[in-house]
């Protein structure tokens, strides 16, 4: 026996037990010093508030057409005007009521679609890292399936076949997307049940569902909302690059993949009607990569980026 | 070693298998192939002849075997829009993709790794920054919507390069960057991350209480072993890249298979995608392969592991 | 005797997202020629700290050595180690002082293999061809005990088990003859049998070479068989010294007291129930102006939470820093 073992190790200064507010304040020095988690935050909230409020922000009804004000420059331009700030598409309609009605679709697909692909993937992992053997072999095999597959050339595929509507979308992602959310479920179950405090839960009369509420979840927790926020950015990306293709929600839903494919057409004579859309999609991505980074540096070092 | 390989050959064979398996449920999930098939305005007829003249009227697991068999010797059905073999157009459209694939790799590789190294020799200083922000511009650009920027700025207004297409010796530069680009950042953030645990390894303060320089620590103590997480990573990218070249190929009008896919999606050519969707795995699949060899090769614990 | 370094006042800390952390408060001590010296101490009581500074081993930042002097009185001039250039640093690691880690699997870098993370320090070092520094590295290799030297040259670390590997470290550290090797916990990763025969490695090693220990570890057992001496450290500061006889004789300090209390043995005739040191070990988040120890000491009194105990004399190479006097039993004068 060696003095540590009688001891309270304070060897790593990070792992020493910390009372909550102490550790909300560890994480609150965090969020101050990398700043670009607040930025990402921020950035989240509003694509969420202008999804939300869609219809008390947007100063048109984003599928009313006028043609006589269509192809209107943006406002900052000498021809613009500040009724339509970022001016108006071929069909006249205005884009900034459009820019922030599509963020109604990506948020749904993306909510929804992380919703599905972390309910499943989280079911499909825990059976099969606790029931082991064959039923994980077989389980594991799908899901390795899955991911070494061309992801984006299958959704496509399957978009293809399915046909154009939001239910097939968020459907398609939220399936495709759980091996991903399986894959850390599996392991975390893995790495608790051999690290013996299950056990040692066990032996001392708890029944499952109490092991389950009380080990399991708890340290899943930080790592599954890392991977929610990424695979929410990456469904996004995803489902805009669908809609750019003519494979995602019908042609008369203001998305921003419809606005960016309506867009190409006059992409040199009218170059801005393009432009919003990407530049949506862009900052919704920035903002939840900075969100995700940041959340993963805070509550789980370990995990690495699993795709994209 | 030989046993390692020989494991990992076996996987990718079952991978294949349950690709083509997944593609045959994928085509009939709708229940009926043949209406997926054919134009929406065909008379019932027309339907019933093609059904019969496809074999979906057949029992399902007859059809498999037939689908089966006919992979196995390359042959995945007429295209419905060329009436030709599918599987030869789709070799025939591979050369463009690889060329653009593989400029894009080049590029994310020359560019990514230096960044991704001096980022994590000299994590916070300018360069650093310069990566960071490249990394998550990559993550967070849709190269869809870049594409279109890049040819309004670069052909249209600059005229520096062809707007579209495959005919001159810089065409393939736009084109290759924006497919690129995503895995530029990746290759940054992935370099910079191993460089900064490597050097926190133990076995780095063993090199330094050697007294080595500095130089022999980098290059010969810390490089090789962030090589080791970087080559799979580079295996994986250049395989999303094969399989994510749908949108530039369409945009740049680029000869290749996603250009090819576009196009059979539009004439719903069911069988040339599903021959797209087949090969692409295929080729998928022996880039992971040659992946895992290669790891094999740098890192001596799986070398030598029995 | 002759005093080959000379360690004074050495003050490291390391400014962390959690705050300073005091890590090693004014810390002094002295190696003799050929004499092996442990320091002893719990995690977190600066033992390693304070030889990773002396050689410029810890990262900076975030660690800053704030004050001292590390004198190498061998060197005609004297040099301190703590104000010598990089450079020359680097010619004194692994040239004149070696080192051996705790965990032998993750010291030696995987994809090298065993004979080149020898030769490098050859070459570096003692400037001699790479022909003749494999020759050299088969015969340290065979020194160390391991067996078919020529055919191990070329294998890797994970080829090797855990006491193998150590015996390659103890390879890397002395290839040059090092006037002082720093041995930081050995044998702590392996299995007990495995421990003695390192043990013994490293007492024939001397006995051969002639090179001075410093044995950092936390387990008096092991000390008692190898040390001339013992350091024993707590709160980033020395609590005692003394010839390693003295110390097990008549410890003077409260907390060498407990850890001695803590430690089995095996000629203890009665079944006193092992003795634990209550409490935690401290804050080094915390600049402290009391004795480190005070709140965990059976008898500490106002003047221990009021000041820092000094080091003094309480016999021949024997110090102390407390202000009770065990032996009395009640404080003691200045």
């Amino acid at each position: 026996m060696t003095p540590d073992e009688l001891t309270q190790p304070a060897d790593n200064l990070l792992d020493v037990e910390r009372t909550f507010s102490e550790r909300l304040a560890y994480i609150g020095r965090f969020f101050w010093r990398d700043k670009s988690g607040i930025i990402g935050l921020v950035m989240f909230f509003l694509v969420v508030f202008a999804a939300v409020f869609s219809p008390a922000i947007s100063p048109y009804n984003p599928l009313k057409q006028n043609l006589r004000d269509s192809k209107m420059l943006p406002a900052w331009t000498a021809e613009g005007s500040w009724d339509h700030p970022f001016g108006t598409d071929n069909l006249g309609r205005d884009i900034f009521s459009r820019v922030i009605y599509g963020a109604r679709v990506s948020l749904t697909v993306g909510f929804f679609g992380v919703l599905i692909a972390g309910t499943l993937g989280m079911v499909l992992g825990a059976i099969a890292g606790y029931a082991g053997g064959r039923i994980d072999s077989v389980i594991m095999g799908v899901i390795n399936l899955v991911l070494s597959l061309p992801y984006l050339l299958f959704v496509v595929f399957i978009a293809a076949i399915l046909g154009r509507s939001l239910i097939n979308v968020i459907l398609i992602f939220g399936i495709t997307d759980s091996p991903v959310f399986a894959r850390v479920t599996r392991g975390e179950v893995l790495r608790i049940r051999e690290s013996g405090y299950v056990e040692s839960a066990i032996s001392a009369g708890a029944r499952w569902p109490r092991i389950v509420f009380d080990h399991i979840i708890p340290n899943l927790i930080g790592p599954l909302i890392t991977l929610a926020t990424f695979e929410m950015s990456a469904m996004i990306f995803y489902e805009a690059g669908l809609g750019f293709l003519g494979l995602s929600v019908p042609p008369t839903v203001p998305s921003w993949g419809n606005m960016l494919a309506a867009g190409r057409k006059y992409l040199t004579s009218y170059p801005w009607i393009a432009t919003f859309p990407g530049l949506a999609i862009m900052f919704t991505s920035m903002g939840m990569n900075l969100l995700g980074d940041w959340l993963r540096d805070v509550l789980d070092p370990r995990l690495r980026r699993s795709r994209k | 070693m030989q046993r390692y390989f020989i494991s990992k050959l076996g996987q990718s064979v079952l991978l294949l298998f349950g690709v083509l398996l997944l593609v045959f449920v994928m085509v009939r999930i709708t229940g009926d192939p043949a209406a997926l098939m054919m134009p929406r305005e065909a008379s019932p007829e027309d339907v019933e002849a093609f059904r019969e003249a496809m074999g979906f009227n057949r029992p399902l697991p007859l059809q498999f075997v037939d689908f089966l068999s006919g992979a196995i010797v390359g042959d995945f059905g007429n295209s419905l829009h060329f009436k030709t073999p599918a599987m030869p157009m789709v070799l025939a459209r591979l050369p463009a993709t690889v060329q653009l694939a593989g400029v894009g790799l080049l590029m994310a590789i020359v560019v990514g790794i230096p960044l991704g190294l001096v980022g994590g020799f000299t994590p916070g200083s300018l360069v650093d920054s310069v990566g960071r922000g490249l990394a998550l511009l990559g993550q967070s650009i849709p190269n869809f919507w870049l594409a279109l920027i890049m040819i309004l700025f670069f052909a249209v207004r600059l005229g520096w390069f062809p707007s579209f297409g495959r005919d001159y010796w810089n065409s393939v530069i736009m084109p290759a960057f924006v497919l690129g680009l995503p895995t530029m950042g990746q290759i940054v953030r992935l370099t910079r991350s191993a460089v900064l645990e490597i050097r926190g390894e133990d076995f780095i303060r063993t090199a330094n209480s050697k007294g080595l320089e500095p130089g022999t620590i980098y290059t010969k103590h810390v490089l090789r072993n962030v090589a080791i997480p970087l080559v799979s990573v580079i295996g994986v990218q250049f395989g999303y890249m094969l399989g994510g070249s749908i949108y530039i190929e369409t945009i740049f009008a680029w000869p290749g298979i996603g250009q090819l896919l576009e196009q059979s999606i539009g004439w719903r050519d069911f069988p040339l995608v599903q021959a797209i969707a087949i090969f692409t795995s295929l080729v998928v699949l022996a880039i992971n392969l040659f992946t895992d060899v290669a790891y094999a090769v740098i890192d001596p614990r799986i070398r030598y592991d029995t | 005797m002759t005093t080959i370094l000379q360690v004074e006042n050495l003050v490291t800390r390391f400014y962390t997202l959690d705050g300073v952390v005091y890590a090693v408060n004014g810390v002094s001590f002295n190696l003799q020629k050929g004499e092996t010296l442990a320091i002893v101490g719990e995690s977190g009581s600066g033992k390693s700290v304070t030889m990773m500074s002396i050689l410029g081993l810890i990262p900076i930042p975030p660690g800053k050595i704030e004050s001292g002097e590390a004198g190498l009185l061998l060197d005609d001039p004297p040099r301190d180690l703590l104000r010598l250039s990089p450079p020359e640093l680097r010619r004194v690691r692994g040239g004149r002082i070696g080192f051996v880690f705790q965990d032998p699997i993750s010291s030696l870098n995987p994809v090298l293999t065993i004979g080149e993370q020898i030769t490098e320090s050859l070459t570096k070092h003692l400037g001699l061809s790479r022909e003749k520094a494999k020759a050299q590295t088969i015969k340290l290799l065979g020194y160390v005990g391991i067996s078919d030297p020529e055919l191990r040259y070329k294998n890797y670390p994970h080829q090797f088990s855990g006491g193998m590997r150590q015996r390659v470290m103890i390879a890397i550290a002395i290839a040059c003859s090092p006037e002082i090797v720093i041995a930081d916990e050995p044998t702590t990763a392996l299995d007990v049998t495995i421990q003695a025969q390192i043990v013994e490695l490293f007492q024939r090693l001397q006995k051969e070479m002639g090179m001075a220990i410093i044995w950092i570890t936390h387990d008096l057992g092991v000390v008692a068989g190898i040390a001339d001496r013992v350091l024993v450290m707590y709160g980033g500061r020395v609590a005692e010294v003394a010839l390693v006889d003295d110390l097990y004789e008549l410890p003077q300090h409260p907390y060498t007291v407990g850890l001695l209390g803590a430690l089995p043995r095996l000629d203890a005739t009665d079944t006193k129930r092992l003795v634990s040191i209550q409490g935690t070990p401290p804050d080094l988040l915390v600049p402290l102006n009391h004795c480190p120890f005070a709140k965990r000491c059976e008898y500490a009194f106002e003047r221990c939470r009021a000041e820092i105990p000094a080091l003094r004399p309480v016999g021949a190479g024997h110090r102390v820093a407390c202000f009770y006097d065990l032996q009395k039993g009640k404080p003691r004068h200045d």
